[in-house]
Order: C-alpha cells, then sequence, then structure tokens
C-alpha cells in the first residue's frame, strides 16, 4: 500500500515537471498557429488554425538564407574542429611527452575562460585581415583546435585500453596510422558526441555571430535574425514563435539519431576526471 | 628524444621498436599537437598580451593605439554602470548556481528513483536543454508576457494579479533564473550519472546502521558526489561570468523597440539597467561607443577573477591535467 502511494507520488511529481518542460514549447506552437491579432489576447487556445503562417515566414523574411549561413557556420565549424582537434586529443590522452601536462593546463584556462575577455584583441586581428562582417572569424580558429572538444575527446580517448596501440605499433604502425586505423574506429562514439556538441553550439551561438556579423544583414545566422525579428516585423509574434520553432527542428532531429552518445558525451564532461 | 616515450612507461622490446618507427618522435608529437598549439598562441596568449598592452592606450578601427598611461584605469572610477553591471553578474551567479543545482540534483534523484519509466522521463526533462537559447529566450518573453501571456493569464485564474516579469526591473532577473531553471537538462544527466555511481553497499551499510532517507542522503550520497558537486558550481559560476545572450536577447525581444542600425546593443539592460550583465557592458563599451581600451581593463578583471575560479578548479582535480590515470 505505502509502495503503491510512493510510486504514485513520484509519477505525479514527474508527469508535472514534464508538464512545466514541455509546456513553452507547446505554447510556441499554439501561437504559431493563431492570426497576428490572437496573440495580443490572453486566449491560449488558438480560435482557428492557420499552418499557413509557416508558408508566410518563409515568404515574408529570408529564413533560408539565415538558415543556409547557420548550416554553413556550424558545419564548417565542426569539421575544421575535428580535422584539429581529434589528433591533439590523441597525443594528449596516449602519447607521453615533455609538456603535455602544461598543454592539458592550458586547453583547460581557454576552455574556463569567458569568450569576452579577449574579445578585443581578436577582433583587431581579424579586422586587420578585412575579414569582420562574416562568420568565417567563427569558423576559421576551429582549425587552429577548440579547447572544449579537445577535453571532451581526451576524456574520451584515455578510456581506450591502451593494449590495442600497443598491438598496433607491434605490427609497425606510426602513430598517425595507429590513430588512424586502431583509435578512430573505437572512438566513434566521443567523436559523433564532440560533433554534435560543436555543432550545437555552432548553431545556436549568439554573441560570435553577433560580433562579426551586426552589420551585415547578409551574413546574419538564425539565432541573430531572430532576436531582430520584430526589426522587421512589427512583433507579429505568431510568425516569430513559427520561425523559433523552426530553428529548434536540425536540432532536436540530430539529437534523436544520436541521443546515446550525446547523452555519453554529457555525462564525460562532468563526472570522469 | 629520451623524454619522449610512446606509451605509459611499459618498456619492452616490441614497444621500443615500436617507437623506433618513428624517427623524430618530437616532431611526430609536434604532427598531432601544431594547429592546437599555434591555437592556443594566437587565441590566448596574444590576446591576454595584447589586452594588457591596449588597456593602456587609446584607438579605434581606424586610428593606431596611442599611449595614455593609467588613463583607461582612471575611467573605471568614473563609469556610471560598471559598478551597476557586475552587480548584476554577482547577483546573478548568487541565485542562478544554487538553483540550476538543487533543481538538477532533485529531478536527478527523481528520475534515479523510477525503473521502467526512468528513460522516457529524462528524455522529455532533457529537452530543453537543447533549445537554442535565443529562441529558449522568446519563448519565455512570450510565455511571460505581462497581462496576456500564459503565466500571468493562470495566475489571474487563481486571483493573482501577475508581474510585469521581463518588463518589471525587480522581476527580469527572476525570470532569467527561471529560463535557466528550464534548461537545466545537462547538468541533471551529469547528476543521474553520478547518483548511480554511489555504492549501493554504502547505503546498505547506512541503513543496518539504521539511518533514515535524510542521513542516507546526508552523509552517503553528498559525500560521494561532492567532486562532481565542485565542478558544477565551478562551471556554473564560469557560465554566469560570461552571461550575455539570454539577457541580450530578453532585453531586446521584451523592450518591443525597433533598434535599428546600432543593433541590439541600443536595448541592453532594459529595463532600467537591470539586466545589463558585465560582459554586455564590455560590448558595449567596445562596440558601441568604440572605447577599445577602456573595454581591454574590463575584460582584464574578468580574465583575473575567471582565472581565479579556474585555478581552484585544476587544484580541487588534478586528475583533469592528466598526469595520474
Amino acid at each position: 500500500m505505502n509502495r503503491a502511494l510512493i510510486f504514485v507520488a513520484r509519477h505525479s511529481v514527474a508527469i508535472a515537471l514534464s508538464a512545466m518542460f514541455l509546456a513553452p514549447v507547446l505554447f510556441l506552437a499554439l501561437t504559431s498557429m493563431m492570426t497576428s491579432n490572437q496573440t495580443f489576447t490572453s486566449d491560449l487556445w488558438p480560435h482557428t488554425w492557420h499552418p499557413e503562417n509557416y508558408a508566410e515566414v518563409f515568404s515574408k523574411t529570408p529564413l533560408l538564407k539565415y538558415l543556409g549561413n547557420t548550416a554553413m557556420y556550424a558545419g564548417l565549424a565542426t569539421g575544421a574542429m575535428l580535422l584539429s582537434s581529434v589528433p591533439a586529443a590523441y597525443a594528449l590522452a596516449k602519447l607521453r611527452w615533455r609538456g603535455r601536462n602544461l598543454m592539458m593546463t592550458l586547453i583547460i584556462c581557454m576552455m574556463m575562460l569567458p569568450p569576452q575577455v579577449t574579445t578585443v584583441p581578436v577582433y583587431m586581428l581579424w579586422a586587420n585581415g578585412h575579414l569582420t562582417g562574416t562568420l568565417w572569424p567563427l569558423i576559421l580558429p576551429m582549425l587552429l583546435g577548440d579547447a572544449f572538444s579537445i577535453f571532451l575527446l581526451r576524456q574520451f580517448l584515455v578510456t581506450i585500453p591502451d593494449e590495442y596501440l600497443d598491438a598496433a605499433r607491434i605490427d609497425g604502425c606510426g602513430e598517425w596510422r595507429t590513430l588512424l586505423k586502431v583509435v578512430l574506429p573505437m572512438a566513434r562514439p566521443g567523436i559523433a558526441a564532440a560533433a554534435m556538441f560543436q555543432f550545437f553550439y555552432a548553431w545556436n551561438d549568439y554573441y560570435g555571430p553577433l560580433l562579426y556579423t551586426n552589420e551585415n544583414e547578409e551574413n546574419w545566422t538564425i539565432s541573430l535574425a531572430l532576436a531582430s525579428f520584430r526589426t522587421l516585423h512589427h512583433v507579429e509574434w505568431h510568425l516569430v514563435s513559427a520561425a523559433t520553432l523552426i530553428t529548434m527542428v536540425p536540432v532536436i532531429v540530430l539529437f534523436f539519431f544520436a541521443q546515446k552518445a550525446f547523452v555519453q558525451g554529457v555525462t564525460l564532461t562532468g563526472v570522469k576526471g | 628524444m629520451a623524454t619522449v616515450t610512446l606509451t605509459e612507461g611499459r618498456d619492452t622490446a616490441a614497444l621500443r621498436r615500436g617507437a623506433r618507427g618513428s624517427r623524430r618522435p618530437r616532431l611526430v608529437v609536434l604532427t598531432f599537437i601544431g594547429p592546437a598549439l599555434l591555437g592556443l598562441i594566437v587565441f590566448l596568449g596574444y590576446p591576454l598580451v595584447a589586452a594588457v598592452y591596449f588597456s593602456f592606450t587609446r584607438f579605434t578601427l581606424i586610428n593606431p593605439p596611442e599611449w595614455v598611461g593609467l588613463d583607461n584605469w582612471r575611467h573605471l572610477a568614473q563609469d556610471p554602470l560598471v559598478g551597476v553591471a557586475a552587480k548584476n553578474t554577482l547577483w546573478l551567479t548568487a541565485v542562478m548556481v544554487p538553483a540550476r543545482i538543487i533543481g538538477a540534483l532533485l529531478t536527478a534523484m527523481l528520475l534515479n528513483a523510477m525503473k521502467r519509466s526512468r528513460s522516457a522521463y529524462r528524455t522529455l526533462f532533457y529537452l530543453p536543454a537543447l533549445a537554442p537559447p535565443v529562441t529558449a529566450t522568446i519563448a519565455f518573453v512570450l510565455l511571460l508576457k505581462p497581462q496576456t501571456g500564459p503565466v500571468d493569464t493562470m495566475l489571474r485564474w487563481l486571483g493573482i494579479d501577475g508581474p510585469l516579469w521581463f518588463n518589471d526591473p525587480a522581476w527580469a532577473k527572476p525570470a532569467l533564473v527561471l529560463l535557466s531553471l528550464w534548461a537545466i537538462g545537462d547538468l541533471m544527466i551529469i547528476f543521474v550519472a553520478a547518483l548511480l555511481d554511489v555504492p549501493v553497499d554504502l547505503y546498505e551499510a547506512a541503513s543496518l546502521d539504521g539511518a533514515n532517507a535524510w542521513q542516507k542522503f546526508r552523509f552517503v550520497t553528498l559525500p560521494t558526489i561532492q567532486p562532481v558537486l565542485v565542478f558544477a558550481t565551478i562551471t556554473g559560476i564560469i557560465g554566469c561570468a560570461q552571461y550575455f545572450t539570454q539577457a541580450a536577447v530578453a532585453a531586446s525581444v521584451a523592450s518591443n523597440q525597433v533598434t535599428g542600425g546600432g543593433g541590439v546593443s541600443g536595448t541592453f539592460g532594459y529595463p532600467q539597467n537591470s539586466m545589463l550583465t558585465y560582459p554586455m557592458w564590455l560590448y558595449t563599451e567596445g562596440f558601441r561607443y568604440n572605447l577599445f581600451g577602456y573595454a581591454n581593463v574590463l575584460a582584464l578583471l574578468l580574465f583575473v577573477v575567471s582565472m581565479s575560479i579556474t585555478v581552484i578548479l585544476i587544484r580541487r582535480f588534478k586528475a583533469f591535467t592528466g598526469s595520474d590515470r
């Protein structure tokens, strides 16, 4: 009896929490189906349903262009990050060399550094290279490693037993062959997690695009555009809601495809020291 | 050459052959870490040195830096808003970090107490953490719209006159805290894993000693997950030190003002500077008022504070530096 009560209590709390976590998205969905006029009333349920709002948001705003810019930023940044960060993480996890601990410490410093600290000098570098106004100042640095990704990948790579690497070395593999042929296939979940984090970070990034492309609407990302939406429309909440939901779709689709790797990655950043 | 051995101290003949296979190990290592090393120099070392130099100069994007001595540092005393911005960031840190940790810990404990339905609820609770911050902020501005928004509407059903939330200086920061609690999922997942790592026999031993639920939590759970708690606290503080996006977007959307060419920084701080965070003020001084020299003073102060916290982190988690595993 007591046990049944606890069961009911737990599930009631869990269901109430679920409702609270889902309510904001549900309300966005409802608002995106309303007429513009109804969004200014306190009625929560659409009087009439207007799925055509979704078509309207594409025709009234260059949403596709913003989505394209965002996809380019996120895709290229992720690819560049993998090229530079996987080898670095491998050297930090599996090779022994003088200065390794120092480099790991610097990586952690970089990871913990608020981006605003280095903003002005870094901005000056890109201004001298005439690349401000574009998204390249956010993509190109990824070719030189991303601190958080290196950290995450390193945490994953240390869990791979050395025996596999030794076996490859005995077979005469050099370190690069060992990395490419033996370690990479085993590290796929970790690499998937790091890639997803990087993709999400870029897709969601607001500060970076604001800093570099604020003056150049051609290169706006979706986050920047959404935040400035009411300057194009006079708070058309139904359209803002539709565009907001559209922005969430790629992230959620990607998450469901790689949920396991993602959850493992989150855990790895916080639990394994 | 001698300092670079390729495996962790196991010096068998076969391994030495492996090491000899790559003739210049130091160079080999450099091919792995070269790009990242360059990245640390260009995006960590250089900007920090440059920021110190720039903090003693006055310059714009067109004019080269001109030495002005301590002018920028003296300007700190006359800056009317730096104190307000620092206080807002401190307020947000003091409330958000504990609120998020307690909230995440409670939901994680609830999840771990469930059996079959755990993974379904876990996904549900986690999903909001995936929402892009700009998206989440817009959703909350809409949700907390004064008078006609759903939250105020529901409060009215209960006979409560809801606050103006993002449009009231007293309620704007609490509204940001609610927003941060909504996206609690990543912290929650970390706690779920940490709680599962607590050895079951410790709980059994405590039960044999007659411990009640609270005592088990206080004397078994908390000490075991302490490293994760410390980690969550420190990353939480670092996250708050750079808190920018949500406050900027909430101000911009809730103020409902057309900001025009200058971009969003025109509405920074709305309402009445209550949502002006320290990094936002740094951004405003630098990129709106073109006081790049002075912005570096603010940046260096931020650096000192956040690095002190990181040093604590590294001290507490020696393993992070990768020496002994």
